[in-house]
C-alpha cells in the first residue's frame, strides 16, 4: 500500500512485496514460456545471441522487425511546416494523420496541426472527390492558412486519386467563398508503399517548389542563395546553417524552414510560426544557386532545379568538420567571398576541441542507423575522430548510398572492420551487436531495447528521440554543431568509463578526477 | 455562478464555435456539441449529443482509425503473441510501444508487445498481392521467434482494397502448422474512428480463440467458485496490477486480463470464469455480450477510478458472490480508507473547486470525473473521440451538474472551448498536450497518464492525485509573464 508521505509510481510501486507477489501469481494462468518453462526462455535467448542465429536473420525476406524509417507522408508534412501559414493537408484517413501528429510531437514535445479528410469506405469504393471538396473548403475556413499543402496516404494511392483535379474542382465548388482562384493549394502523392519518409520529403519539396514557381520566372536573375534543409529534425542545425550562410553576407532563402514551428515559446499559441514566405518560395526559381543539405531526400527536387532552373549550387552536408568546411567553401565559391573571420575563428575552436578529447573517441567501435544523409554526416565526424564505425545501418537506403557509405569508410584505417548494412532493421543490429559487438551506439530511441539486450551504451543522435528531452532543440550542423556532437559522445565515453571504474577497492584506481 | 448563468455562458461558447464553420460542416458539428445535465430529458445520449459518426472532412480531429483499435488497443497488448503490422511500414512505427501497455517478459524471445513487425508493403505487393509474402512472414516469424504463442495479422488499408485474402493465407498456415494465426480485416478506413477496430478485433477473439480451441503450454486452469476476469484494462502504466490486487485481497481469483499483460492462454482460460468484470466498455463490450450469450458468463461495468466509484465497484462486484466474499470485500474497504483520507486530506485542499476539460477515448472521460470530485476538483466539459450513444448514456449519470459535451472534438472547437470556459487544468492526449501548455494551462496527458501511474485503485489514486497537485501546482505556470511585461500582455 502507498505510504502518505512517499507516494510512488509503477517504477517502485510494483517492486514492493505485495506486487511482486501478485505478478508471481499470475503466472500461474499465463501460458507463455516464460512462466512454464523458464529454462527454456533462457536457452533462446542464449540462441539468438549466436552466429547461427544471426545467419538465419539476417537471410529474412518478407518480415520486418524494429524497423528504421516511416512511410512518405510524414515527410510532406514536415515539408508543408517550414512553409509561412501553410496547413499540411492528407488526403486520406485520419487515422494517418493522428500517427503523423502524435510521432512528431513525441519528439518535439511541440504541437503539430495537420489536417486530414477523413477518408472511409464509401469513399475508398467512389474516390475522395467530396471528401477534398468538403475537406479544403473546412480547413480554409477554421484555420485560416494562406496555403494548403496535401500530400496522400496509400489508401488513396491505392484507388488512384487524382489531387490536381480534385484541387481544381474544390475551388470551382467553393467558387471562391473560402478557396479564392488565386489560393495555393500545392500537392505530391506520396504513397507509403514506395521509399520511406525520406522520399515524401522529396516529393513534397518538388510538389511545392514546381507548383508555386509555374510562370514565376523572371529574365533577371537575383544573386541569392537557395538552401533546402533536408528532413532536418534539429531546429538547432537549421539556424546554424542561416547563422553561416548569414556571415557571409549572402542573401539566401531557406526553403522550408520549420525551425520556429516547432520551437514556440511559451506565452501564448498561434497554430503556425515561421517558414518560408509563400512569395519568396515563388520566387525561389528565380536565385542563381540552390544548395541542398539532404541528398538523399531531394533527389526529384534537386534534379529539377538543377536541370529546369539551372540553378549552381548543389549538394552540401554540413555535418562534422570536412562537411561543414565544404559548405562554407561553396558558400565562399557561389558569393565569391572570403571565408569570413569569424567562421576561421569558429573552425578553430571546433579543432582545438577535437585535438582536446581525440584519446577518448580515437579507436572506438561505434554502431550507429538512421537517415542516409545523416549517416554520411556523424560517419564523417566519427572518422574524423579516429573512431571506427564498425555497423553503419540504414534502413532506407536509396540507389547510391551504400557505395558511398563504402568508399566513406575505405578511408579508415579499419576499413576490414567497418560494416555497411543497407536495407536492414534494428533486428538485424541487434544479431550484428551480439555477434561483432561495439564500444557504443549511436541512435534514435528506437535503440533502447538493444541497449537493455546488450548492455551497449546508446548515445541518443538522431530522430525520432522521445525519451530524453531537448536535444532536438541543439544543432548538429556547423562547427558548432560538430562541438555538440563532440561533448555529446565524449561525455559519454567518459560516463562509461566511470561506470566500468566506480567499484569500491577493485577497480577504482581507474576513477580518475581528472581526464 | 448559478446553474443558469453556467449553462448559459456553456451554450453561447457553443455557438460562437459553430460561426467559424461553413454551413454544411456547422450543421453537422451542431449535432455533435451540446450542454448535458444530471437531469437531461433524452435518455438516449447526454448533451443530446450525436456520435459515431464520420468526422468532418478537413478539421483536425484527434481520432485514430479501425487499425490503431485493432493493433493499438485491443490485440496489441496480448505480450506472447506477435502481431504482425500487415502493409506499408509507417502504422506499425507510429504505433510502436506508445501506449504504455505494461508487461512482464523476455521481450524478443517469449513476449513482443513494444516491438514492431511490419509485411513493410512495397509498390509490387500493392500490384500483385501480398499474400505469398505474409505466408513467407509467418514462416519466418517462427523460425526466429520459436517460443511465440500465435500470431495475428493487422491489416493496414491497403490490404482491403487490393483484394488480398489474408483468411486463407492464415488458414493455410495454421492448418499445416497447429499455430494459431489470427487474420483481422481492421482496415484503417473502416468505419468512422477507432471504434470499428475495437469491434473487428473482439469477433477475432470470438472465431480464433474461443471457437478454434488453440493449443496451450502448461497445465489446464482448475476451475474455482471465485474465478473473474478484467475485460477491458490495457495496463497503462500497471493499471491492472493495481486493479488486481484489490480483486485477489477480497477473495477472488483473476484469471484473465484483457488484454494489459495478457498471454493467449488466459483468454482461452476466460469462457470458465463466474463473472466477466468490464473496465472499458466502449472496447470490449463485444466480447462480454458473447460470453454471456454463449456461455452464460454474467458481465458487469466497474470502474477503479478514485475511491468513491472504487468502493462502490467493489461492493458491486462482492454481491455477486458469497458471504464470506462480501465480508472480505468490506475489510479491503476499511483497510484502505487510512490511505484514502490521508491522500484526500492532503491534496484537497490543494485543489479543491479546481475546474478540469477532458477530451479522451473509451472510458475515462466518464470514468475520471469521480476521481477528480474526490479532490474537491469538478469536471466542467467532456466529450470522446469514439464513442456511441450508450457510452454518452452512461456519462449522463456521472456528472453532477450543466457540462459542456463534445464529441470527436476537433483542435478548434476545443481551443475555444477552453478560452470559453477557462478551466485549470486540461486533460487530454499528446496532439493537444503542447497547444495548451503553450497558453500556461497544466495539462495532464490520460491516455498514457503522463508517463506516470498506474491510476486504478486505492494504490493508483495516490499516484493520481499526486500528478494532479504536481500539475495544477507546479511553480512553472507562473514564469510564462516576464517582469517587464505590461498588464494584459502575456
Amino acid at each position: 500500500m502507498q505510504e502518505i508521505e512517499k507516494i510512488v509510481n509503477g517504477q517502485k510501486l510494483f517492486q514492493r512485496p505485495e506486487y511482486q507477489e501478485v505478478l508471481k501469481n499470475k503466472k500461474e494462468f499465463e501460458g507463455g514460456m516464460g512462466a512454464v518453462d523458464a529454462e527454456k526462455v533462457k536457452e533462446i535467448a542464449e540462441w539468438t545471441k549466436s552466429w547461427d542465429y544471426r545467419e538465419k536473420n539476417l537471410a529474412r525476406e518478407a518480415i520486418t522487425v524494429n524497423p528504421a524509417k516511416a512511410c512518405q507522408p510524414l515527410g510532406a508534412v514536415m515539408v508543408a511546416l517550414g512553409f509561412e501559414n501553410t496547413m499540411p493537408y492528407v488526403h486520406g484517413s485520419h487515422g494517418c494523420v493522428a500517427y503523423f501528429r502524435s510521432y512528431f510531437t513525441k519528439h518535439f514535445k511541440e504541437p503539430t496541426p495537420c489536417v486530414s479528410d477523413s477518408m472511409t469506405e464509401d469513399a475508398a469504393v467512389f474516390g475522395g472527390l467530396t471528401n477534398m471538396k468538403d475537406g479544403l473548403k473546412n480547413c480554409a475556413a477554421l484555420y485560416k492558412p494562406e496555403m494548403i499543402a496535401v500530400s496522400t496516404t496509400c489508401m488513396a494511392e491505392v484507388i488512384g486519386d487524382d489531387l490536381y483535379a480534385f484541387a481544381v474542382a474544390a475551388k470551382e465548388e467553393d467558387g471562391g467563398e473560402f478557396l479564392p482562384e488565386s489560393f495555393p493549394i500545392t500537392y505530391a502523392h506520396t504513397p507509403s508503399f514506395t521509399g520511406s519518409h525520406i522520399t515524401g520529403y522529396d516529393n513534397m519539396m518538388h510538389g511545392i517548389l514546381e507548383q508555386l514557381t509555374t510562370d514565376q520566372k523572371t529574365e533577371e536573375k537575383k544573386e541569392r542563395i537557395n538552401i533546402i534543409p533536408g528532413f532536418e529534425t534539429y531546429i538547432g542545425s537549421i539556424r546554424s546553417v542561416k547563422a553561416i550562410v548569414e556571415s557571409f553576407g549572402a542573401d539566401y532563402l531557406m526553403l522550408g524552414d520549420h525551425s520556429d514551428q516547432w520551437d514556440m515559446p511559451a506565452g501564448n499559441y498561434s497554430m503556425f510560426a515561421g517558414g518560408t514566405p509563400i512569395a519568396d518560395a515563388k520566387d525561389s526559381i528565380n536565385s542563381t544557386a540552390t544548395i541542398s543539405l539532404g541528398k538523399y531526400a531531394t533527389t526529384k527536387t534537386m534534379k529539377m532545379v538543377q536541370k529546369r532552373w539551372k540553378h549552381k549550387g548543389g549538394f552540401s552536408n554540413p555535418v562534422g568538420l570536412k562537411g561543414t568546411d565544404e559548405f562554407v567553401m561553396k558558400l565562399a565559391e557561389l558569393t565569391g567571398k572570403d571565408v569570413p573571420a569569424k567562421l576561421k575563428i569558429e573552425r578553430g575552436r571546433l579543432v582545438d576541441a577535437m585535438q582536446d578529447s581525440y584519446p577518448y573517441m580515437h579507436g572506438k567501435k561505434f554502431a550507429i542507423w538512421g537517415d542516409p544523409d545523416f549517416l554520411v554526416g556523424l560517419v564523417s565526424f566519427l572518422l574524423e575522430m579516429g573512431a571506427e564505425p564498425t555497423h553503419v545501418l540504414c534502413h532506407n537506403a536509396p540507389r547510391g548510398w551504400e557505395e558511398e557509405m563504402r568508399a566513406m569508410l575505405d578511408t579508415s584505417p579499419a576499413a576490414a572492420d567497418c560494416h555497411v548494412w543497407a536495407g536492414k532493421d534494428l533486428w538485424h543490429m541487434r544479431s550484428l551487436l551480439f555477434t561483432e559487438p561495439v564500444d557504443f551506439m549511436i541512435g534514435n530511441s528506437y535503440g533502447k531495447e538493444l541497449m537493455r539486450d546488450t548492455g551497449i551504451p546508446l548515445i541518443y543522435i538522431g530522430f525520432p528521440i522521445f525519451d530524453r528531452h531537448h536535444l532536438h532543440r541543439y544543432s548538429i550542423s556547423g562547427y558548432d554543431g560538430a562541438l555538440n556532437l563532440l561533448t555529446w559522445i565524449t561525455n559519454k565515453v567518459l560516463d562509461q568509463l566511470d561506470e566500468e571504474t566506480k567499484n569500491i577497492a577493485s577497480t577504482d584506481y581507474f576513477f580518475d578526477l581528472v581526464r | 455562478m448559478g446553474p443558469e448563468s453556467l449553462e448559459a455562458k456553456q451554450k453561447a461558447a457553443i455557438e460562437e464555435v459553430l460561426k467559424a464553420y461553413p454551413e454544411k460542416a456547422a450543421k453537422n458539428r451542431a449535432k455533435h456539441l451540446g450542454v448535458g445535465g444530471p437531469e437531461d430529458e433524452s435518455q438516449k445520449t447526454c448533451g443530446n449529443v450525436r456520435s459515431n459518426k464520420k468526422t468532418v472532412p478537413g478539421v483536425m480531429s484527434q481520432r485514430g482509425c479501425a487499425y490503431a483499435g485493432s493493433k493499438g488497443v485491443v490485440w496489441g497488448p496480448v505480450k506472447d503473441m506477435v502481431h504482425i503490422s500487415h502493409g506499408p511500414i509507417g502504422c506499425g512505427q507510429y504505433s510502436r510501444a506508445g501506449r504504455r501497455n505494461y508487461y512482464i517478459g523476455t521481450t524478443g524471445v517469449d513476449t513482443f508487445v513494444t516491438m514492431n513487425f511490419s509485411s513493410d508493403f512495397q509498390e509490387k505487393d500493392i500490384v500483385f498481392g501480398g499474400d505469398k509474402k505474409l505466408a513467407v512472414c509467418l514462416e519466418e516469424i517462427d523460425a526466429l521467434f520459436p517460443l511465440n504463442n500465435g500470431i495475428t495479422v493487422q491489416s493496414e488499408c491497403p490490404i482491403g482494397l487490393i483484394g488480398d485474402d489474408i483468411n486463407a493465407t492464415s488458414k493455410q498456415y495454421a492448418s499445416k502448422t497447429g499455430q494459431t494465426v489470427v487474420p483481422v480485416n481492421c482496415e484503417g478506413f473502416r468505419g468512422v474512428s477507432q471504434s470499428l477496430g475495437h469491434h473487428i478485433a473482439n469477433d477475432t477473439v470470438r472465431d480464433y480463440v474461443f471457437d478454434a480451441n488453440p493449443k496451450t503450454l502448461g497445465a489446464p486452469i482448475e476451475v474455482t467458485e471465485y474465478d473473474v476476469a478484467i475485460i477491458g484494462d490495457y495496463n497503462i502504466g500497471g493499471d491492472a496490477w493495481s486493479s488486481r490486487i484489490l480483486l485477489e485481497e477480497m477473495g477472488l481469483r483473476v484469471v484473465a486480463q484483457w488484454s494489459g499483460d495478457a498471454t493467449l492462454k488466459e483468454m482461452v482460460a476466460t469462457t470458465k470464469v463466474k463473472l466477466n468484470l468490464l473496465h472499458c466498455y466502449r472496447s470490449m463490450n463485444y466480447i462480454s455480450r458473447h460470453m454471456e450469450k454463449e456461455y452464460g458468463i454474467p458481465w458487469i461495468e466497474y470502474n477503479f477510478f478514485g475511491p468513491s466509484q472504487t468502493i462502490k465497484s467493489l461492493r458491486k462486484i462482492a454481491a455477486f458472490f458469497d458471504e464470506s466474499i462480501q465480508a472480505k470485500c468490506e475489510e479491503v474497504i476499511a483497510k484502505y480508507q487510512p490511505l484514502v483520507d490521508a491522500v484526500v486530506n492532503k491534496y484537497r485542499p490543494r485543489l479543491e473547486g479546481k475546474t478540469v476539460m477532458l477530451f479522451v477515448g473509451g472510458l475515462r472521460p466518464r470514468h475520471v470525473i469521480g476521481a477528480y470530485e474526490d479532490l474537491g476538483m469538478e469536471v466542467i466539459g467532456t466529450g470522446y473521440e469514439f464513442a456511441h450513444d450508450d457510452d454518452y448514456k452512461r456519462t449522463k449519470d456521472e456528472i453532477f451538474r450543466s457540462t459542456v459535451i463534445y464529441d470527436d472534438v476537433n483542435e478548434y472547437e476545443l481551443e475555444a472551448f477552453v478560452k470559453a470556459l477557462q478551466p485549470d487544468l486540461v486533460a487530454s492526449g499528446i496532439k493537444e498536450k503542447y497547444v495548451f501548455q503553450k497558453m500556461g494551462l497544466p495539462y495532464r496527458q490520460m491516455h498514457s497518464w503522463d508517463y506516470s501511474g498506474p491510476y486504478h485503485g486505492y494504490d493508483g489514486f495516490a499516484i493520481f492525485a499526486q500528478d494532479m497537485d504536481l500539475a495544477i501546482n507546479s511553480p512553472v505556470w507562473a514564469h510564462t509573464k516576464a517582469p517587464w511585461d505590461k498588464e494584459g500582455e502575456a
